[in-house]
């Protein structure tokens, strides 16, 4: 599922072994209890040559997962970032626990964190960042540091910008449909995932209704002679059956966690796309303002007030110059404009291409083992039919 | 024995058809869908015989079939087609056709029970469905009693003793008209309740004692009872948990045919998993299909079943207190021929009630034995269909979206488990 060829993961070996639950006072001095997270690491050349040195450890807890993933986000906004496994157990069927306590929530959440982790060390940009790997390496006074790059500021304001409403003049093709691809995933995962866990709902209903039938044929089976055997070890697979329905629904569970982290993904996708568009609005506008700028100290020198256009401007630009003159300056300016945006849309569209690739490589995986899964159940329920049919013909 | 002749059924215009059925069925061997046998065989896949009449040496064959409304001016009602084919000697023609309604069941039935009390009589379909305020009317209803009639008939039919009961022949063989007259005859209603009020006087007075094979008898038919019951509510609750499922399979499957429109290389996977959801959707309905169909009336049959030998256990009961009653009223007076006489012929009765029943009891355990197997077999060898044909539409669905690497894998992944 993650990427070879990058640098943090080559020289690293990261994982998040463990998790406990702690109890301490918050912020508000009240009693709390949380889970922390161990993290593991080791340096890869020490592992390639076969020693085994004991690995360097820290816990950290799901907050502080989120800071780190919030200064990501700030820190490289042309960057899909690798998404955290959910807050709070979303699309949960009925006897799923949505307590974050609850030992299985606890358990797909380290992987999940394991896995975040893992994508961001492969990340071929993000994998470089220096609080990333303090977040990996010192317990204590990371907060402090992350705190200390100001990326708290830049995110209030960006937030600030990003929900005003604002259109682009000329709107890349690309991103667009990005977006509209990014809403689209969203949409459809999120209503498979809700579709998915009512489904499984149901399944269990019907497994374990199945059980009913291993104590009533138990029971009958104490009053009949002939019949007796047979009802009773039918009665036996009876319960086999209405068991394996727990093992069965836990390992989809995990194909349920391998989509929402793609319906996060297609949020960060969108991050990406909408922060594309405001830097593009930006740069729109701080271009026209320096025009208008110098429209106006033309305007005041000159006492001629000329209609303004962003294209085809014929009034000129820098005063005394020659038309040939002003064109040319013109042109450059309008230019560098061009060339800055298109680094930008160069910049986000390799990493979104990168985010594309995977994307399909991972859910193809997940689709296969999710086949894989449905096949191994169907073999276990034609095992237990046909052992049920064997007893019943003993009867 | 009334010894009255009886006509032959008039020539219809569907005796012919009638005819050409039973004879292609016999024919080619393999049934036609509505005749005699494949009905006949709709609970039995195979027939075990173990001193029972198989398929082969029976001698008379029922249908029930062919509902149709009749209107008169103070009711409506149902008229069911029974056709019967008989080569048995006691039968004047070998193709009967006669016109049965409910009600007449009903009177087949006690007539039935009247004389012979400690047999096991077959049971009748209920009399209307209590829960969900079912019509009358409705097409499931008038099926699912269908069935059940045609059920009760063949049963009867392979009893040894009430298959040659004379009502049994008239009702199979009479015109409509004839039956009606043949119902008036035979102790009326009165004298019937007469009888029915001294039993339940005697049996106040309570029994002696049960002798021990009988109250073994008792304490089986209390629980097998409750047993019929509790599966007969497991299985409609696992067709309900079904139908559930199902409805939720159907919202399922759009939800990846929508997102497959999105993807391009994801396309194909993804529709893959549709197809194999729709799949699963099918076989489900047809699962459930089957438990309503086979398992539930199966069931719910046994259930009324168990309700005949409770009734059956109390009228033996009843015919020993009547003996008890009147033989210690005999002890505690001079000894009076009549009474003698009276006490001794009820000393009779009891022991022929007995023996009737001990006899019938292990006819009924194997038949029931017989039929509980069957049903269940054939629901276990329905799952396993159900399981191995989405397992074989998962299989080739994958099998065309994998690449080559991919393929390579799952093979040996397949190779590994299973």
């Amino acid at each position: 599922m993650v990427e070879e060829g990058s640098t943090l993961l080559r020289r690293m070996e990261i994982c998040v072994a463990e998790a406990e639950k702690r109890s301490g006072k918050n912020a508000m001095s009240m009693q709390e209890t949380f889970t922390v997270y161990l993290i593991e690491t080791r340096p890869m050349d020490a592992v390639a040559e076969g020693h085994n040195p004991a690995p360097d450890c820290l816990w950290r807890r799901y907050s502080e997962f989120e800071l780190l993933r919030n200064y990501l986000i700030v820190t490289y906004p042309y960057i899909v970032v690798p998404p955290l496994p959910e807050k709070r157990a979303e699309f949960v069927w009925h006897k799923l626990s949505a307590d974050n306590m609850d030992p299985d929530f606890v358990e797909r959440r380290r992987v999940g964190l394991e896995n975040f982790l893992l994508r961001v060390a492969s990340h071929p940009v993000l994998s470089n960042d220096k609080i990333l790997y303090h977040f990996l390496t010192e317990e204590h006074g990371w907060k402090e540091v992350v705190y200390e790059t100001g990326f708290q500021a830049k995110a209030d304001s960006r937030l600030r910008a990003l929900s005003a409403t604002f259109r682009v003049r000329n709107p890349d093709k690309r991103f667009m449909e990005m977006k509209h691809y990014s809403d689209e995933l969203q949409s459809h995962t999120s209503q498979l995932l809700r579709a998915r866990a009512r489904v499984a709902d149901r399944l269990y209903g019907v497994y374990k209704v199945h059980g009913n039938y291993g104590r009533v044929f138990s029971e009958w089976s104490a009053i009949e002679r002939e019949m007796g055997d047979g009802l009773q070890s039918a009665g036996h697979h009876m319960d086999a059956y209405a068991a394996s329905i727990d093992d069965i629904l836990e390992e989809e569970e995990h194909y349920a966690d391998q989509l929402k982290e793609y319906l996060s993904y297609a949020e960060a996708l969108r991050a990406v796309c909408r922060k594309h568009e405001l830097t593009q609005f930006e740069l729109e506008m701080a271009s026209q303002d320096l025009i208008s700028k110098k429209q106006q100290r033309e305007e005041l020198s000159t006492g001629i007030v000329r209609t303004f256009s962003f294209k085809g401007m014929t009034n000129k630009l820098f005063g005394q110059e020659a038309p040939e003159q002003r064109e040319a300056r013109l042109k450059l300016l309008e230019d560098l404009i061009a060339e800055v945006v298109k680094a930008h849309i160069e910049r986000a569209w390799v990493d979104i291409q990168r985010f594309k690739e995977q994307k399909d490589k991972d859910l193809r995986e997940a689709l296969i083992s999710y086949a894989v899964m449905q096949i191994s159940m169907c073999k276990k329920g034609i095992q237990v039919w046909s052992n049920a049919k064997e007893c019943f013909l003993k009867m | 024995d009334k010894g009255q002749p009886w006509q032959n059924p008039t020539t219809t215009g569907n005796k012919s058809n009638l005819l050409h059925q039973m004879n292609t069925s016999l024919a080619d061997g393999s049934p036609m869908p509505n005749s005699p046998s494949s009905l006949v065989n709709q609970y039995r896949l195979e027939d075990d015989d173990e001193g029972q009449k198989d398929a082969n040496t029976k001698d008379i064959f029922i249908a029930v079939d062919n509902p149709e409304s009749q209107v008169t001016a103070i009711e409506t009602f149902i008229m069911y087609r029974v056709a019967t084919r008989t080569t048995r000697s006691e039968f004047d023609s070998s193709e009967y056709e006669v016109r049965r309604r409910y009600q007449d069941f009903l009177w087949l039935r006690s007539r039935l029970e009247d004389n012979h009390p400690t047999l096991i009589v077959h049971p009748l379909p209920e009399k209307f469905v209590m829960k969900g305020m079912v019509e009358r009317f409705n097409e499931d209803f008038i099926e699912t009693r269908r069935k059940a009639l045609h059920r009760f008939l063949n049963k009867i039919s392979e009893h040894p003793i009430l298959s040659y009961s004379q009502h049994f022949k008239v009702f199979l063989t009479a015109q409509v008209s004839d039956l009606a007259s043949h119902k008036k005859q035979g102790p009326g209603f009165l004298s019937r309740m007469g009888e029915t009020v001294r039993a339940v006087a005697n049996s106040v007075r309570g029994l002696r004692s049960r002798p021990e094979e009988f109250a073994v008898m008792q304490e089986y038919v209390e629980d097998f009872s409750n047993k019929m019951c509790s599966m007969d509510k497991v299985t409609q609750r696992i067709v309900k948990e079904q139908r559930e499922y199902l409805e939720e399979l159907k919202q399922y499957s759009p939800t990846y045919a929508q997102w497959a429109d999105l993807e391009e290389e994801l396309a194909d996977p993804l529709k893959g998993v549709v197809s194999c959801v729709v799949q699963c959707s099918k076989e489900s309905e047809e699962q459930i299909h089957h438990l309503s169909e086979v398992l539930v009336p199966a069931l719910h049959e046994y259930v009324l079943c168990a309700e005949t030998l409770k009734a059956v256990m109390r009228r033996r009961d009843n015919i020993q207190a009547e003996f008890e009653a009147k033989n210690e009223a005999l002890l505690s007076r001079k000894v009076d021929q009549e009474a003698v006489k009276e006490v001794d012929g009820l000393a009779d009765r009891m022991e022929q009630a007995n023996n009737a029943l001990k006899g019938d009891w292990s006819r009924w355990q194997h038949s029931m034995r017989t039929d509980l197997r069957s049903v269940f077999i054939s629901t276990a060898e329905k799952n396993v269909e159900y399981y191995e044909k989405v397992r074989q539409r998962e299989i080739s669905a994958s099998d065309s979206n994998f690449t080559h690497t991919e393929k390579t894998q799952t093979e040996l992944l397949f190779l590994f488990f299973f």
